[in-house]
């Protein structure tokens, strides 16, 4: 405990170097811990973003780009698919629930999903949880209404009743709004920390009454335009969606109805399992992740190794310090056990300050990289993993730190009692 | 006779590859004496201090401290010897700067039970034995025990350094030129309080300097060069 006291007394002594030595390294352990939250976290609700789905179906492309524009609503989809192939299949004695997706709109930078009841009533995500409504209801025969996800309401500050506009095409800037056609919102989704949180859903019903007029990609001009009540009265069938899911009575069967929709003759089909894309996804942002991680080791390699430096260039100007000990009776292992303590008091400082620079950052960062990035960072206490590597980064640091203890056991060993500065 | 403090015989040592820096055929230093040694630096002086303080071993011949054999002892037992039975003031700067005056007296009662047990047995605790030893040698002002011992002036730094080497009453106080940074006067005052407190504690008083001017006050005077048989003739 005395000889904790001296080291502490010796640092600081030179608290100037101890300070910047201990924020180096604080700033590398925030960095790591970081990179290790974000990647947990990423993991975690990656997987949770889709549950219950047995089979997703679209137009014939990879596996990835469906599950992509189909779950992520990232990309687009390459082709469409018929109506009466979702049909077709939809009612298979296997399918036990089916739900239509058409994309390809958006709302100020949200995508536009237009889908059925059924979205609403089977679709899950996380541990087999539904979609629940926080407030109003979900759409019903009136094409022209919406239900939000909790993002698209909180950061554009739509309430129930409110009239929005949707934008044609899937760009954060667009050209061309479906102005003539307002819609209603009438619901609002409870947080669910996936996509959904960012989607608009709308009928598909309502999806076709907004390009009910457009013909080759553009609106119809003066005579050709269909108003909003005239299209409440028309024939809302779709003639294409984007993709679909399905919901199996038995599991068993998945495989078997993969390979039908797969080689469907009506029209090129893709059947994906969305665990498997998942995976294959995530396999594909493992190497950057990984990369990330090894990047980050480093960092703390390096804040170490600046603490190493900053303790054997003491080591010369404190030969005096280290010969007075001598003289009073610490003996060479005390010696070198100072400068191990040293050490670990510096990583110990480095550690504890990067944690609360994470915590700092997480509480200021939070709101941001949830409604930027879909990503919920708790502020939890340290995950066992988390310790683990506090731990081995302290390690590191006793390791370390008896380099400089190796080389002031030998130098007081021959310097004895003598100050030769 | 009665056992000597320190009793050296037939003592050689040179350091690897070097001509032999010490032949001493034989050295006592009694029990409460004053010694003043005389030695110009290079004269093999702070080896000699090393060898009794036990950190250097001799090539041949006999230390003895206290009658124990040095060299009987591992370097551990010598280590915890040393500062069981002796106190060091050195040249200068022999404090640690970052601690308290009140520290800087302590330290070697951290270090060795001993000296703690016989500053508890003679002032009741570490604490009083050192602002006792600190009062005793001039600096009586309560409110310098807390301060940074590098805010004091070098004589003040000194006298700590005195209260240090002689705190837990250490048979032998070793002084390698302890007045060099102070003035003449300072230096007298400094070493009359120093013979006070050793007369005190019963410490014998090793003190090796090459400033003869100082000679007169102690018991005894030496020139190691005397002492010495591998001593070169001195140049000046």
């Amino acid at each position: 405990m005395y000889l904790f006291r001296l080291a502490m007394a010796s640092l600081a002594n030179r608290r100037f170097t101890a300070i910047l030595t201990a924020f180096a390294i604080a700033l590398s352990v925030c960095l790591l811990l970081a990179v290790e939250r974000v990647r947990t976290e990423a993991r975690a609700s990656f997987a949770s973003t889709i549950s219950g789905t047995d089979l997703i179906v679209g137009a014939r492309s990879g596996s990835v780009n469906l599950l992509l524009y189909s779950v992520f609503r990232i990309g687009n989809a390459t082709n469409n698919i018929r109506w009466d192939s979702f049909e077709h299949f939809a009612s298979n004695p296997k399918v036990k629930w089916a739900i239509p997706m058409s994309l390809g709109d958006s709302h100020r930078g949200y995508r536009v999903m237009g889908t059925t009841e059924a979205y609403f009533e089977h679709y899950q995500y996380g541990r087999q949880q539904h979609l629940e409504l926080a407030d109003g209801r979900a759409f019903a025969s009136d094409p022209f209404e919406v239900v939000l996800g909790a993002e698209v309401a909180e950061a554009l500050h739509y309430k129930l009743g409110d009239k929005l506009v949707l934008a044609h095409g899937v760009a954060a800037i667009s050209l061309v709004k479906h102005d003539d056609k307002p819609f209603t919102v009438v619901g609002i989704l409870k947080r669910t920390g996936t996509p959904v949180d960012r989607t608009l859903h709308i009928s598909l019903g309502g999806m076709e009454a907004i390009h009910i007029d457009w013909k080759n990609g553009v609106p119809a001009q003066g005579n050709g335009r269909i108003s909003a009540d005239q299209a409440r009265n028309m024939d809302l069938t779709p003639q294409a969606i984007t993709a679909f899911m399905l919901g199996l009575n038995s599991k068993i069967s998945t495989f078997a109805l993969q390979r039908e929709i797969n080689e469907f003759r009506g029209e090129p089909l893709l059947a994906i399992l969305p665990g498997v894309a998942l995976q294959e996804l995530w396999s594909l942002m493992g190497t950057a992740e990984k990369a990330l991680f090894v990047i980050s080791l480093f960092v703390v390699l390096t804040g170490l190794i600046g603490m190493l430096t900053a303790i054997l260039t003491s080591l010369n100007e404190r030969r005096r310090e280290m010969a007075i000990l001598r003289s009073v009776g610490a003996r060479p292992w005390h010696i070198a056990t100072l400068l191990v303590l040293e050490a670990f008091a510096l990583a110990l400082a480095g550690v504890t300050a990067g944690l609360a620079l994470l915590y700092i950052g997480i509480a200021a960062a939070q709101g941001y990289v949830q409604s930027a990035y879909g990503l919920y960072l708790p502020l939890g206490w340290p995950s066992e993993y988390e310790w683990t590597l506090m731990a081995g980064i302290l390690l590191a640091a006793l390791l370390m730190g008896s380099v400089p203890a190796w080389r002031a056991y030998r130098q007081s060993l021959a310097d004895g009692l003598s100050i030769r500065l | 006779m009665t056992q000597a403090l320190i009793e050296l015989s037939d003592l050689g040592f040179s350091w690897p590859g070097h001509p032999p820096l010490l032949d001493i055929p034989a050295f006592r230093l009694e029990a409460g004496e004053t010694l003043f040694l005389k030695g110009p630096s290079g004269s093999g002086k702070t080896t000699l201090l090393g060898l009794l303080g036990g950190v250097q071993t001799p090539d041949r011949g006999s230390i003895r401290l206290l009658g124990q054999e040095l060299s009987e002892l591992g370097a551990g037992r010598r280590d915890r010897f040393r500062v069981d039975h002796t106190g060091y003031i050195f040249q200068q700067f022999n404090l640690l700067p970052f601690l308290s005056v009140r520290e800087n007296v302590e330290l070697p009662c951290h270090f060795s039970k001993l000296r703690a047990q016989r500053a508890i047995q003679r002032h009741g605790s570490v604490d009083q034995a050192a602002a006792t030893l600190l009062a005793h040698l001039g600096l009586t002002d309560p409110s310098l025990l807390e301060r940074r011992a590098d805010s004091l002036s070098i004589g003040q730094q000194q006298r700590v350094a005195a209260a240090r080497a002689l705190i837990g009453q250490p048979e032998l106080v070793i002084a390698d030129e302890p007045t060099s940074a102070l003035d003449y006067d300072a230096r007298e005052n400094f070493l009359r309080l120093l013979f006070a407190e050793c007369r005190e504690a019963g410490s014998s008083l090793l003190f090796v300097s090459h400033d003869q001017s100082l000679a007169p006050l102690f018991d005894r005077n030496l020139s190691l060069a005397d002492l010495n048989r591998a001593a070169t003739p001195l140049e000046v």
